[in-house]
């Protein structure tokens, strides 16, 4: 380990830093690029993330989530942002506490749907998706983030993770619904 | 009406997140109801298809490149560190000599053995061995992820006598590795997984050959990343166990 020998405290900070957050770089930027549905500022976004992130390094706790850390304080940049405070304004605020949903129909629209392989209509919906349900659908889908990860993520309780959860996957069928009956009657056209 | 308490269960059941014996009881429960059946697998599917679809964006080539350059130090290797380079060698070398007088034949890839040893040990006799636990490797390998600064695969076990219980994080000289504990005859054996230039000795193949330890253990290193399997079971065993990650890696 010559290599450390005469390095300052600074660039061994760096090399931590690096072995912890460069993994996680293509998924931080897709994530960031679903938030902001643009591509440059999805760059700047992770860039921030990451300044923000080395400046801070010396609190996290080397153990505890790394991952989950690292995704809060992306959210957070992008909910200060000007684009993040714009779509935070336009997402109507809802109780988290909706009951459980109930069950799904089988062979549904959406089922369906996604058996015909249309990944990008399914994209699209989940693009029109509410800011607070396209981040916990992809935390917990894209992500495979467990309910405490997204809590610690999202910085709230686990049930409101369950709730919201529960409300973003019935939305997105709800955005699913209508297109499958638009394709499927031009296709009987 | 029974099935409406399952019904508001499916969610975080898909979502592994429903706690064992509750998983356990749903299975059951499945067996007997085709609705909650049906309901499982159509969520599942669309899990699977927001999967998919949401992996969507990569960063462009020279975005990376440019994060590499601010976020990722490069060895500076100029001649007054050259020079310190030297000079720190020869002061490692008086010291290494003066070391292994003093320590006798203990060196640094016994240490590691021991230390792993010991890690297996603490391991089966705390309260929670593992700090995920899980048959599956796919729920499994997920955990470690944003926990450990590398990825490794695990091996499909089917067909063997091996039974994945579940891993942990664990820690060898300060630097983070993953912990997996699998089961074969009612005895229990620990993988450990660790970025080889994190730990504090550097240990060849024929390296534990020349050992008398209290378990069987095998070590190789592969991509980086160095590998150990240690237990009280045969060697056979120990060695069937390595072999199938070595097939995984």
């Amino acid at each position: 380990m010559f290599y450390y020998v005469g390095v300052s405290e600074a660039d061994r900070q760096l090399d931590s830093f690096e072995e912890l957050a460069m993994p996680l770089f293509d998924q931080l930027y897709n994530f960031a690029h679903w938030l902001t549905q643009n591509r440059e500022e999805a760059e700047d976004l992770v860039q921030e993330t990451y300044a923000k992130a080395l400046k801070g390094f010396s609190s996290f706790k080397i153990g505890t989530n790394f991952r989950a850390w690292m995704y809060r304080i992306l959210r957070n940049t992008f909910l200060t942002s000007r684009t993040g405070l714009k779509m935070t304004m336009t997402v109507p605020l809802e109780a988290d506490e909706d009951g459980p949903e109930l069950a799904i129909e089988r062979d549904t629209p959406e089922t369906l749907f996604f058996e015909q392989g249309n990944r990008d209509r399914l994209q699209n919906a989940i693009d029109e998706l509410p800011l607070h349900s396209r981040e916990i659908l992809l935390l917990c889908e894209v992500e495979e983030m467990s309910y405490q990860e997204i809590s610690e993520t999202l910085s709230v309780p686990i049930g409101t993770v369950m709730s919201r959860l529960s409300r973003a996957r019935r939305a997105l069928r709800e955005r699913l619904r209508p297109k499958f009956h638009k394709e499927a009657g031009t296709a009987a056209l | 009406m029974v099935c409406e308490s399952w019904k508001t269960k499916l969610d975080p059941y898909v979502d592994g997140e429903l706690p064992e014996q509750e998983t356990a009881a749903f299975h059951m429960h499945m067996r007997n109801c085709p609705s909650c059946a049906a309901d499982a697998l159509a969520r599942v599917q669309i899990k699977r298809a927001i999967q998919v679809a949401g992996k969507r964006f990569t960063p462009s080539a020279e975005f990376r490149n440019r994060m590499q350059q601010n976020f990722v130090r490069k060895p500076q290797r100029s001649f007054g560190m050259g020079w310190m380079l030297a000079a720190a060698a020869a002061v490692f070398l008086i010291v290494g000599i003066l070391t292994f007088g003093y320590l006798g034949n203990r060196s640094a890839g016994d240490q590691v053995l021991s230390e792993i040893a010991d890690l297996h040990v603490a391991t089966l006799a705390s309260s929670s061995p593992v700090d995920v636990i899980s048959t599956d490797r796919h729920t499994v390998k997920p955990w470690f992820q944003g926990k450990i600064p590398f990825a490794f695969n695990l091996p499909e076990l089917q067909g063997s006598d091996f039974t994945l219980l579940g891993g942990r994080l664990t820690y060898l000289d300060q630097a983070p590795g993953a912990q997996l504990i699998y089961d074969v005859r009612k005895h229990h054996i620990s993988v450990f997984v660790f970025q080889e230039r994190g730990l504090p000795a550097k240990l060849d193949e024929n390296f534990l050959s020349s050992k008398k330890l209290p378990f069987s253990m095998e070590t190789w290193a592969e991509g980086g990343l160095r590998y150990f399997v240690v237990g009280d079971a045969s060697a056979a065993d120990i060695d069937q166990l390595a072999k199938l990650f070595k097939a995984a890696a």
